[in-house]
């Protein structure tokens, strides 16, 4: 049943692309505002989805994830004709009167793979970018997430152009017919796990990929005039002051599922990094709760400070002096991003310099995900492409490039039978050596 | 190599933003045997402007320019820095084993498969440049100055660039069915300019590579329906591994002539009945890395860009546009992805990495506890509504 379900949608979807529907300004913009109207009128039924699949409180759906989306369809509804517009390109001189241009197109029919902790935002940002650029598209939410999963399912279609928009829902095996099929594009937030078997499935139909992957972000903390037990006493007040005495009774999202609730418990297991913790610790598998800890130097080898830990839980790694977590940092696979607490200039430049990561945030954390003149995607191991503001439309567009030559200029060096005198004229022409070009029309310059 | 800044929000006053270009790493570039030294050292001046460590990988196909590389560029650049690694096949599975922080590769879509499969292993992101077969829409033109211009462009754009073994060497041509023996006319007499009565004799003309591409060109001849069509040249010298210049008239459409990239002397011209169906003849092909198309007619040209999907579309002309560097080389669709040559060379082979510098100035409005009040100055400040945001400060708005 999935299998005809599938192959219907795609020929829809290659109807719609190829009718030049989704091309006309009118059409994207129609798609962007339905998807306005959509955030604004089900923003409740949203926000419980959320609270469903992940106990996600309504200010950090709001924050991290309506407003997002919102925020990207804002500034594309307000850019769209100006990103679309074709951009002329310098021509050196000696080509007059050749003009050239780039003319952004859309790819075609692309695919949009999401997780399941941001489940709203990383299937609806990118499909922001796939309409804006003239797009039909499939999102493929994850199947963790069930309740937003459904909610998209059931509503976009209310909202958008159903025959070039659709959302398939499903787990392993829809993924895996899904992949199958020849994709213009397709744009993967996930595990590096799963980016490899999307990758290995584009590579049979030639189709380029955007692979937003994650990685150990660490954050640099330097001293900043206090000490370590200061700062360790400082978090500690802070997560008091956020959750409470006893945060499993307020509102703080939940872990996924079982499957990682266990995965966490596991890394809590290692009796060396369980010796390490000095706050929280105390789980909860009926709630799938698991309290925000802090641990003080647990072994480097542990699974802990090797895998990405993608939990409430908080290594803390002590160093002799600050500049060698430039070293820590460069000695372990690119992190999707970087984050230090400094007022140290050169500690900044060095960071900046000395490291390789998606993205540098001094001073403050996550937040470069919502400033969207930044590029945001990963290098190495947290992936590869980027998308956000307008990075968004051209990861979804081809900017094709188009030379335009005249019938007037025409010169007879450029064509055989050669000889040295033609070859002359070619060595005079590619260095922009008009004196000699001129030279040899004129006869003056002879082999 | 300079930091670009990037524009911030008011709202995140006093917050910057740039993006600093990095180099990727190590990175690994296969050149094909047809432009061996071009498409091997163009790419290579991205990856070291980039800031990148280098292995070229040369085509064995072309067996000379790879040894002539692997002796010279160790002579001439940092060789701890800057490798040439020669070899065929086996050499190139030992080198796609190890992690790359990039893979730029120029040749057919078969072996660009079996490159990006590779490279899955370690996630490292490729450039793919393919072929396709191009084709070049040739509108009826009256006048005979234009009629010139375009049979010496053509020829310009099929047999000049490596004797049609070219990835933008123009594969077919489109043309209408009352122009078709004009065509063939002034194409005939220019190759003749071009190439003297027997092109065997000429030193204009580049050999087709190996043995290997010969018998399969021969094999796209022997097609009787093929072989039927044949409207100039055809003369095939085994020893030589010769095939003259040679144009075909509507071959069979199912031909093998009509489906693979072509990469040899043999033009087929393919009429219609008006020009205009030339736009849905190529969007029922895969997409190419070029498209030509050599008319006056306004309408048609914006049809085509706008109506056709390809790497590039060159009007009036053809191949040119590989040495116009202010526009990006690359393709689409089975003709690849990924773009070079100028500042797109260097942009391939960079990490373009997000700098953010935000100030210790602080909200509570950004932690939890969570409440609703905190959840208005947020709506405020993602809907830059400056003035709320001042009420809601100001206790004013609850």
């Amino acid at each position: 049943m999935e299998f005809l379900h599938i192959d219907k949608s795609m020929e829809e979807l290659r109807e719609s692309f190829k009718s030049r529907r989704t091309r006309s300004v009118a059409w994207r913009k129609s798609q962007l505002k339905g998807l306005l109207r959509l955030l604004e009128e089900k923003e409740e039924e949203i926000f419980r989805a959320l609270q469903e699949d992940i106990g996600k409180p309504r200010v950090e759906a709001y924050r991290d994830e309506v407003a997002v989306i919102k925020k990207s369809l804002d500034l594309s509804l307000a850019c769209l004709e100006e990103w679309m517009a074709s951009k002329k390109v310098r021509v050196p001189i000696i080509a007059f009167p050749t003009s050239g241009e780039v003319v952004p197109e859309p790819l075609g029919v692309v695919l949009i793979i999401s997780s399941w902790n941001c489940p709203f935002g990383l299937s609806l940002d990118p499909l922001v970018g796939a309409i804006a650029a003239g797009n039909a598209a499939v999102v493929k939410p994850s199947e963790l997430a069930p309740a937003s999963s459904a909610f998209m399912a059931n509503n976009l279609p209310n909202y958008l152009d159903n025959k070039a928009v659709k959302v398939i829902q499903g787990g392993v095996s829809v993924t895996e017919q899904l992949l199958d099929k020849k994709w213009d594009k397709i744009l993967f937030t996930g595990s590096a796990r799963v980016g490899r078997i999307v990758m290995t499935a584009a590579a049979k139909h030639l189709t380029p990929v955007i692979l937003e992957l994650g990685g150990k972000c660490p954050a640099i903390y330097d001293t900043l005039s206090s000490s370590m037990d200061t700062r360790v006493n400082l978090l500690k007040d802070q997560i008091k002051k956020s959750y409470g005495d006893n945060p499993r009774e307020i509102s703080m999202t939940r872990i996924i599922n079982k499957h990682h609730f266990q995965r966490l418990r596991s890394i809590l297991k290692d009796p060396k990094v369980a010796a390490s913790v000095v706050h929280g610790g105390s789980m909860d598998e009926d709630n799938l709760f698991i309290e925000p800890t802090i641990l003080m130097n647990p072994p480097l080898d542990s699974d802990i400070m090797t895998e990405e830990i993608f939990g409430p839980l908080l290594p803390i790694i002590t160093l002799e002096k600050i500049e060698d977590s430039i070293e820590f940092i460069s000695s372990r696979p690119q992190p999707l991003a970087i984050y230090v607490f400094t007022k140290n200039e050169t500690l900044k430049k060095r960071v900046i310099s000395e490291t390789s990561s998606g993205s540098v945030t001094f001073n403050d954390c996550i937040i470069q995900y919502v400033l969207d003149t930044l590029p945001f995607g990963g290098v190495g191991q947290s992936g590869f492409g980027k998308y956000h503001g307008k990075f968004s439309f051209d990861a979804f567009s081809h900017e094709k490039a188009v030379l335009r030559r005249s019938f007037i200029t025409e010169f007879s060096f450029g064509y055989p039978p050669w000889n040295d005198y033609k070859l002359r004229f070619i060595r005079a022409a590619f260095s922009f050596d008009y004196i000699a070009l001129f030279l040899l029309f004129v006869g003056l310059k002879r082999s | 190599m300079a930091n670009k800044r990037v524009d911030m929000p008011l709202m995140a006053f006093p917050t910057t933003g740039e993006i600093v270009p990095e180099p990727l790493g190590l990175v690994l570039i296969f050149s094909s045997w047809n432009f061996p030294v071009g498409l091997a050292l163009e790419p290579l001046i991205g990856a070291i402007s980039a800031g990148n460590t280098s292995v070229l990988k040369p085509s064995e196909l072309a067996p000379a320019s790879s040894s002539l590389l692997t002796i010279l560029v160790p002579f001439y650049l940092d060789n701890k820095a800057v490798m040439v690694i020669e070899g065929g096949a086996p050499v190139a599975q030992r080198l796609l084993d190890i992690r790359w922080d990039k893979i730029f590769f120029t040749g057919s879509p078969r072996i660009g498969r079996i490159i990006m499969s590779s490279a899955v292993k370690h996630l490292t992101p490729v450039t793919l440049e393919l072929g396709g077969k191009c084709p070049a829409i040739v509108d009826t033109l009256t006048s005979s100055k234009d009629r010139e211009v375009v049979a010496k462009r053509i020829i310009g754009g099929k047999w000049v660039p490596c004797n049609g073994q070219g990835c933008i060497a123009i594969d077919y041509l489109l043309v209408e069915e009352k122009f078709a023996t004009a065509m063939v006319d002034l194409l005939k007499s220019t190759l003749k300019r071009f190439y003297g009565e027997n092109p065997r004799e000429s030193n204009s003309l580049s050999r087709i590579v190996n043995k290997q591409h010969f018998m399969r060109l021969k094999g796209l001849l022997n097609d009787p329906g093929v072989a039927a069509s044949i409207a100039h040249g055809g003369v095939v010298d085994d020893d030589k591994l010769y095939i003259e210049p040679t144009i075909m008239v509507d071959p069979p459409l199912d031909a093998e002539i009509m489906i693979e990239e072509i990469f040899g002397p043999l033009l087929p011209i393919i009429t219609l009945k008006k020009i205009e169906d030339s736009i849905g003849f190529i969007n029922s092909k895969p997409k190419a890395l070029a498209v030509y198309i050599f008319t006056r007619d306004e309408t048609l040209k914006k049809r085509v860009i706008s109506e056709t999907s390809s790497g590039s579309v060159t009007v009036n002309d053809a191949v040119i546009q590989y040495v116009c560097d202010t526009l990006p080389f690359g393709g689409i669709g089975q003709s690849g992805f990924g773009r070079y040559h100028g500042k797109f060379s260097f942009d391939t082979f960079s990490h373009e990495k997000a700098v953010m510098r935000r100030p210790f100035l602080d909200f509570n409005f950004r932690y939890p506890p969570w409440n609703n009040n905190k959840l208005q100055f947020l709506r405020s400040v993602y809907n830059l509504d400056y003035f709320k945001l001042f009420l809601l400060f100001l206790g004013l708005k609850k």
